[in-house]
This record gives structure tokens, C-alpha cells and sequence, in this order.
């Protein structure tokens, strides 16, 4: 039987009514219309869906409503303040990180959560951490020297 | 060789999906056929099929000789300044949304930001075949251009007849025209006062030369990047309408499957939910993709299966199951047999070409709504008007019911030229009398998409005693044929393609079979210059005339540092050739570990000549892009089937290149000013495997023939990362 459920996204709370398997990545397309958050795979293998919970990634699409009580969640749209993009956006844009660009916001995801818990990361570190990313496209390389610069450029924290 | 496009001479026999009927006819054509019954509706249709031909594709209408000649089908200056663009070419991430503006901008002399691309809409924009070919550099951006400076000279011609003077004297800049003389100056809103530009390009075209671009060939950023990087674009599985239903396909469980029977009673039980069968379509809509999902569960259908090879025996098939009506005459010139029975240097390899998947990151989509007899379409595709004509097929319409819209979408290769979406999603939203919105699953994009095609490809060659090849033969079964012609001066030649009935659906792929063609020619080369012990750039160099391929290759040799000692446990490779007008030389560095018995691509360059660079940066990007993707193809990616089954139908089970496959990467961009500026989205992608190949055949002596090559070189106890 659905439920109710009230999640914090990007600092508002929104009140869904859904089943509790619900996957967080269905809520935020079909009933918050936040699209930012893409669905490549649906099994946690390409990380287009990703977003942060918390301040880490995450994998919305294997990610029940039902377990997100008491957690923030940030989206690709949450991450600028008015006009100032977070950092790793604007590196994105600086490094011309992208072709198509439907993994973007998974990336840009991804990036910020290697950023906010982990200062200075190794191109090993990135690699690492960004892995479970998919590019069809190949931008690879720039993802990387987008990421570098973004963490040359300053932490911003985001929760 | 001719350097004719193959355009001239038709499409490639290996755009299967261009050549093949609409996926489905619907049998209902008419509203009044339907049947609602409340919450649950079914519909019932007739299970017969019928086969018709989609003349989209093959549509001369519009072709590219025969362009409107109207500024107006093209362009339109605003009110407020803003030039708004029209063009069928679609953004796919190859980013000529930015460098069509750049042509704009550079021969309206604009600032590129006051530029909007209309792209894709069929009702808007003058018809065009399709983004597809490596076209729109050669043709769209001259095209644009060409309207461009027509636009220029009527905005002239306007306010030399306002300030009553001769245009020659006048000049345009950032959107206005200016009279040094007087000082005076008028925008080109205020000269054009919304009419429409109803002037026809002049038969002789005054462009800027590229020496003298300042806007085009500048690497300017993705002109709507920003929307990117924070989420706001809508690709095309984003639309959403009032109303919307979301729509789930019930899909047979192999290939050639027919519906024999299905029981929907339960899937009819779930509030709002619709199940329509249409022949052997049966899908259902309902308020929610997991609704959706749960209806098409519930439904029991029955499918009747028929036999279908697996890929344990593909090879063999292929060269069982040619189809002998359907071959054209081979390419001849000089005497093959001949030569082959008179000289003792002879040499001769087979190569196998798995199919692979395009595995676009966002999988096939379509929203549909149709207002009484209109129907209205946003989706994922490279051809918007082909899409259309399915349409029209599928429902029985005129053209002008239908429009097709296509939002710049999450990549295509080739793979993304039909519209079964499209199609699905439209037959669901006329059952329903809601628009539908259908988004493959990525199982279903790996299963009912079409593949890139698998082959065979035999090579002979004979060689001269001064190093000179005497006589070749190639021969191409099923992959395609583009490419398949060599570069090489080759005095005696057969080569031949040979179509074979696939086993799966297969179409269009990124650079077609030019990648493989490309693959087992210049691997043959390989060994050819190690059977007369000769480096294998030389080889090449003594065998090849065209001045533009020659310098890829030379130039790319010197700066990959081709003739510096190589360290111990290192190989060198390198592939080229030259495709969709563009010349391209790819070298790789390859490391053997032998304790491991590990090899790994440590360093990859490519040395590019498409003419006069529009976008460098644009370049660069597809360029290493274009790698990153060929080495999947090259290393480790391969559909595998069985009784009609895709068996690696996801990401976990089938490997595409992730970060740490990515060798370090460089680009030599030979920005050719002289020539004409061409496509850079296919071309590259050719060297890089024939590279890797002849990389590691001179580390270890093993030749690699097969594409992937891991699979082999395991076999042999090497690891290839």
C-alpha cells in the first residue's frame, strides 16, 4: 500500500505518497519533476541517477523512499546558489566535460561527494572513486582535469 | 581511389535499419475502432501483419543537392536582434549546435550569443535525411553559412538603399551595419522590421575565408553548457505533459517470437491502468513507470519461438548464410588471380567482427500526444523526418498530421535512426486518449535496439621485391562496406562485400564497418612489413600516394616519438586511414608485464586532417572521445546471444570503457585552412584498434584478428586491460 513520506530535498521538504520500495530516482522524475537526476541502468552500473544523501553518492535508483528518513538529499538542480555554480559545475563547463551530457549530473554528483570527504584527491583517487561512472561518449580525461581543477579551486561543502 | 561521398552513390549496404521495413504496422487506424471501458480499457486488433517499405532514408526530397534556396526556410532576424536558425540536423553531444552557431555568428557577423538553432522539428525546419554520415560539417555548416552571408548582403543592400549610398561601402559588425563615412549605424532589427527574408541565395557564395574566421575555428564552449551543468535541459525521456500516462511494452521472450495468446485480467484490475494489443504489440499504460512495470507483469501472454543461433557458432553462420541475390559485383581493377599465381610472396589472415552495442546512456524515448487526427511526438532520434515517415506508415496519416520534435538528446552513434519509441509510445497515447510517454529500460535497449553489424573479413595480399604490394583481395561478409576500399596504390585488386542474412538485427554504428575494414587492412599491413622485415611506417609510406593521409601519418609518427628507443616490454602500433572526407593516423604504446603476462594501453595519439577547424575544441573532444569508445569495440566489447536472448543485456555484464581503461590521450589536429571543413564524429574512431592490434603483435609476435581481441589473447594466457 503507498505510504506517505516526507523527504528533504534540496533544503524543502516535499510530502510524497508512494509504495515504500519506491525508488527515490522514480519520485524525484515522476512526481518532483527534478529530471536533472538520470536513469541509465537501473542497477547502480552507470551512475547517471546519482545524488547526494547526506553529502555522500548515492545511487537513486536503488535507493528506496522508505529509508531516507531523516536525510537530506541534494540534486543536481541544488547544487548552484542562484547564479554562483558550485565549483565542480563550473569546472565542468571550464574543461568542456562533456558531449552529450546526460551523465553530467551524475558526474557533477559524484565529484562533489569525492570532494566533500576527501581533500586534495590523487588522479588514482579519482579514478577510483569516479569508476563507477559511465561516459558512453568518452569524455573521460576531461572529467578528470574537471575534477582537479575543482579541487584546486576551493572546498565547498555540500549537505 | 575516387573521393566521391558515398552519398553520390547511395547509402552504405550496412544501415541495415534504413533499408529495412517499419518495426510495425498497426492494424487500428481509426479512433472510432476503440473501445473504452473505464478504468481498465483493452483493445483487440486483428494478429496479422503487413509489410510495407518506409521510404524515409532512401527520401530524395530535400536532398543535399537540392537544399531550399530561401534565407527564410533558414533564418530569421527578430525583433529584438535575435537570430533564430533552422536546420534537421540534431545535437546528439557531438556539439554542432555550437559550431552551426559559430558558422552563423562568423558570416552574419553577430555575437554568437544573440544565435538559436531551431534543430529537429519537423514542422519547422526545411527537411533533411538525417544526422548520420559525418554530413552536417560538410553540408549543414556550409549551408548555414551560405544563408548566412545572404543574410549579410540584404542587410547591406537595406541600409544602403535607406541612407540612399552604395553597400559596397558599408560594413557589418555585431549585429548592426555601420557607414564609416557618416558615422551612422542601424541593427539589423531596426533594417529588418520582422519581415521575413524571402531573398534566395545568390548562385555565387562571397564566404569568409577560414584565414580570416574570428568566431568559427575558435574552440568556443557548448553555447548552452550551462543548462547542462545544472540539470535544466530536457532530454527527450524529461518531457512531460498534462495527463501523461507512462507506457510498458510487453516484450516477446526471444527474437521472431509471435503472441499466441495473453490473459490481461489482472493488469486490467490496477486503477488506470490500459492494455492494448495491436498484432503482436502488447503494451500497457498506466499513471506510473511502477505501475506500468507491475501491470506488465501481471499480464500472461503466450509467444510461439522459433530457432535462432547463438554467438558460440556466429562465424561459421555468416559464412553459411550468405545471401548470393543480394551481392553486388565486386571491385576489380588489374588481374588478382594472376599475380597471386605467380608470386611468392603471398600473405593472407581472417578476422572476426563481433556485434556490439551503441549502449547510448539514455536509452530510446518518446512522449506522444495526439490531438484528434495530429499527432504530436518529442523523442530520441537521428532523423527526425525518417521517424515522421514511420509515423505515417504505422498510422495510416498524411505527412503534415505528424510533427517530430527532438530535443538534444543523451547520444545516438548511429544507434538511434528509428523510432520504435516513437511508434509505441504513439499507438499507446491513441489507445489511451492521454499522451504517453515510453523510456526503454536499459535491458531493452540492449535487446530490441539494432546492433552494429558482426563479420568476417578475409585479406590477401601479394608483395613485390622492392616492398611495393602487387595484389590485393578483401573480402567483407556481413560487417559492410564502407571503407572497404584500400588507401594503398595496389596495382591489382578484388574486393567484395557480401551481404548474409543476421542473425540479429543490426544497422548504422559510429564510423559503419569503416572501423572494421580499417582493422583487418591495416593489421594485414602489419604483417606484411614484418614478413620482409620493414618498419611498419615505411611499409606504409612506400605504398601510399595521397598527400593528405601521408601527412597524418608522418606527422602523427613524430610527435607519438615513433623512432625514439622504446623501453624494454614496450610496443608500438599504429592504424590509420581515411573516412567521411577526414584522414586520420592513430599510434599506441602497449605494455607487457611478464611476470603477469599483462598487457595494457599506456599511450594513444591521433593525427587528424578534416579540413579547416570549425571548433578545435569541439574536435579534440569527439577525437578522444571517438577513442575512448573504439576501444571497447577493440578490447573487450561483444553481445552474446543465445535462443534469440541477448545474454549480457546490462551494464554489469557487459564492459563499455570506464575511467581506468583510459590511456593517456593525445590529439594532433592538422587544421588544414586550404580544404573544406568536414565531420569529426566518425573518422577518428578508426585507428585506434588496428593500433592496439599492431602494438601488441610486435611485443609478443602475436597477431590479434579478432574484434574484441581480450578474448583471444586470453586464450593465449594474456591479459589485455
Amino acid at each position: 500500500m503507498p505510504s506517505k513520506y516526507d523527504l528533504k530535498i534540496n533544503g524543502q521538504t516535499f510530502s510524497v505518497d508512494v509504495q515504500p520500495d519506491a525508488s527515490l530516482l522514480s519520485v524525484l522524475r515522476e512526481q518532483l519533476d527534478l529530471t536533472g537526476t538520470k536513469y541509465g541502468c537501473g542497477e547502480g552500473q552507470c551512475g547517471a541517477c546519482t545524488v547526494l544523501i547526506d553529502g555522500r553518492a548515492q545511487r537513486s535508483c536503488l535507493t528506496p523512499v522508505s529509508t531516507l528518513a531523516g536525510k537530506s538529499v541534494v540534486t543536481i538542480e541544488g547544487l548552484a546558489k542562484a547564479d554562483h555554480l558550485h565549483p565542480v559545475q563550473q569546472a565542468f563547463l571550464d574543461e568542456g566535460a562533456m558531449q552529450c551530457a546526460y551523465c553530467t549530473s551524475g558526474m557533477i554528483m559524484s565529484a562533489v561527494s569525492l570532494l566533500n570527504n576527501r581533500e586534495n584527491p590523487s588522479d588514482a583517487d579519482i579514478l577510483q572513486f569516479m569508476q563507477g561512472n559511465i561516459c558512453r561518449c568518452g569524455s573521460y580525461p576531461r572529467i578528470v582535469a574537471a575534477i582537479r581543477k575543482a579541487s584546486s579551486a576551493g572546498k565547498e561543502l555540500v549537505r | 581511389m575516387t573521393r566521391r561521398s558515398e552519398f553520390a552513390e547511395g547509402l552504405e549496404p550496412e544501415r541495415y535499419e534504413l533499408h529495412s521495413p517499419v518495426s510495425v504496422i498497426f492494424e487500428s487506424g481509426r479512433r472510432d475502432f476503440f473501445k473504452f471501458l473505464g478504468a481498465g480499457v483493452f483493445i483487440a486488433c486483428a494478429a496479422t501483419k503487413t509489410a510495407a517499405f518506409q521510404e524515409s532514408g532512401k527520401n530524395h526530397r530535400g536532398s543535399e543537392d537540392d537544399l531550399p534556396r530561401e534565407i527564410d526556410a533558414w533564418l530569421h532576424i527578430g525583433g529584438n536582434g535575435e537570430i533564430t536558425v533552422f536546420t534537421g540536423k540534431v545535437e546528439v553531444g557531438q556539439n554542432i549546435r555550437t559550431s552551426l552557431s559559430q558558422a552563423v555568428a562568423e558570416e552574419l557577423c553577430v555575437p554568437i550569443a544573440r544565435v538559436h538553432l531551431v534543430m529537429g522539428d519537423t514542422q519547422l525546419v526545411p527537411f533533411d535525411m538525417g544526422t548520420f554520415g559525418s554530413r552536417t560539417t560538410p553540408v549543414m555548416n556550409l549551408q548555414l553559412r551560405r544563408v548566412s552571408a545572404a543574410a549579410r548582403d540584404v542587410l547591406l543592400s537595406l541600409a544602403a538603399k535607406q541612407w540612399n549610398t552604395d553597400a559596397a561601402q558599408l560594413t557589418a559588425a555585431d549585429g548592426k551595419i555601420l557607414d564609416p563615412k557618416s558615422n551612422r549605424s542601424a541593427t539589423y532589427a531596426e533594417l529588418v522590421q520582422g519581415q521575413r527574408l524571402t531573398q534566395l541565395l545568390p548562385p555565387e557564395d562571397p564566404l569568409i575565408p577560414a584565414a580570416q574566421w574570428k568566431v568559427a575555428g575558435q574552440p568556443v564552449p557548448k553555447v548552452d553548457g550551462r543548462d547542462f551543468v545544472t540539470g535544466k535541459h530536457r532530454y527527450p525521456s524529461d518531457f512531460k505533459l498534462p495527463r501523461m500516462l507512462y507506457g510498458k511494452v510487453v516484450r516477446p521472450p526471444s527474437f521472431g517470437a509471435t503472441l499466441v495468446s495473453f490473459d490481461a485480467q489482472t493488469a486490467q484490475q490496477i486503477p488506470g491502468v490500459m492494455v492494448v494489443r495491436d498484432g503482436d504489440f502488447l503494451a500497457v499504460a498506466a499513471p506510473s513507470t511502477a505501475l506500468a512495470v507491475k501491470a506488465a507483469a501481471a499480464i500472461q501472454a503466450e509467444w510461439k519461438s522459433v530457432p535462432q543461433p547463438s554467438s558460440k557458432e556466429l562465424f561459421g553462420y555468416l559464412k553459411k548464410n550468405q545471401i548470393a541475390s543480394e551481392r553486388e559485383p565486386a571491385y576489380e581493377t588489374g588481374n588478382v588471380d594472376k599475380i597471386f599465381a605467380s608470386s611468392d610472396r603471398r600473405l593472407s589472415g581472417s578476422f572476426d567482427i563481433a556485434y556490439i552495442a551503441h549502449a547510448p546512456l539514455e536509452p530510446r524515448a518518446a512522449l506522444a500526444q495526439w490531438n484528434g487526427d495530429q499527432l504530436t511526438v518529442w523523442t530520441g532520434t537521428q532523423r527526425p523526418f525518417g521517424v515522421r515517415s514511420e509515423l505515417v506508415t504505422a498510422f495510416h496519416l498524411p505527412e503534415e498530421k505528424v510533427r517530430v520534435l527532438m530535443p538534444d538528446m543523451g547520444s545516438g552513434y548511429g544507434g538511434k535512426h528509428t523510432g520504435d519509441a516513437a511508434l509505441e509510445a504513439a499507438r499507446l497515447a491513441r489507445a489511451a486518449n492521454h499522451p504517453v510517454k515510453v523510456v526503454w529500460t536499459r535491458e531493452e535497449e540492449f535487446t530490441w535496439a539494432y546492433f552494429r553489424p558482426a563479420g568476417v573479413i578475409e585479406v590477401s595480399s601479394a608483395l613485390g621485391a622492392d616492398g611495393k604490394l602487387t595484389a590485393w583481395e578483401f573480402h567483407n561478409y556481413n560487417s559492410g562496406g564502407a571503407g572497404i576500399r584500400t588507401y594503398y596504390d595496389v596495382p591489382n585488386q578484388r574486393i567484395q562485400f557480401h551481404p548474409v542474412n543476421s542473425p540479429l538485427r543490426q544497422g548504422s554504428y559510429r564510423a559503419l564497418a569503416a572501423t572494421a575494414n580499417h582493422f583487418a587492412r591495416e593489421v594485414h599491413m602489419d604483417e606484411v612489413a614484418a614478413s620482409i622485415k620493414m618498419d611498419p611506417l615505411q611499409f606504409r609510406l612506400k605504398n601510399l600516394k595521397e598527400e593528405r593521409l601521408r601527412a597524418v601519418f608522418e606527422q602523427g609518427a613524430r610527435q607519438f616519438g615513433w623512432d625514439k628507443p622504446r623501453q624494454a616490454n614496450h610496443g608500438f602500433g599504429m592504424g590509420g586511414g581515411y573516412e567521411k572526407l577526414g584522414y586520420i593516423a592513430t599510434f599506441a604504446d602497449v605494455s607487457l608485464n611478464p611476470t603477469t603476462k599483462t598487457l595494457k594501453v599506456e599511450r594513444v595519439l591521433t593525427a587528424f586532417d578534416c579540413g579547416a577547424l570549425v571548433n578545435p575544441d569541439g574536435v579534440r573532444n569527439q577525437l578522444i572521445g571517438a577513442n575512448v569508445m573504439g576501444i571497447g569495440g577493440a578490447i573487450f566489447e561483444a553481445i552474446e546471444f543465445e535462443n534469440g536472448r541477448i545474454l549480457n543485456n546490462r551494464f554489469s555484464k557487459y564492459r563499455v570503457p570506464r575511467f581506468r581503461d583510459v590511456p593517456v590521450m593525445d590529439a594532433l589536429l592538422i587544421d588544414r585552412k586550404d580544404r573544406p571543413s568536414v565531420g569529426a564524429g566518425e573518422a577518428p574512431i578508426l585507428g585506434i584498434a588496428p593500433a592496439i592490434a599492431n602494438a601488441i603483435y610486435a611485443l609478443t609476435g602475436i597477431p590479434a584478428h579478432s574484434l574484441p581481441m581480450a578474448p583471444a589473447l586470453s586464450a593465449r594466457g594474456y591479459q589485455l586491460s
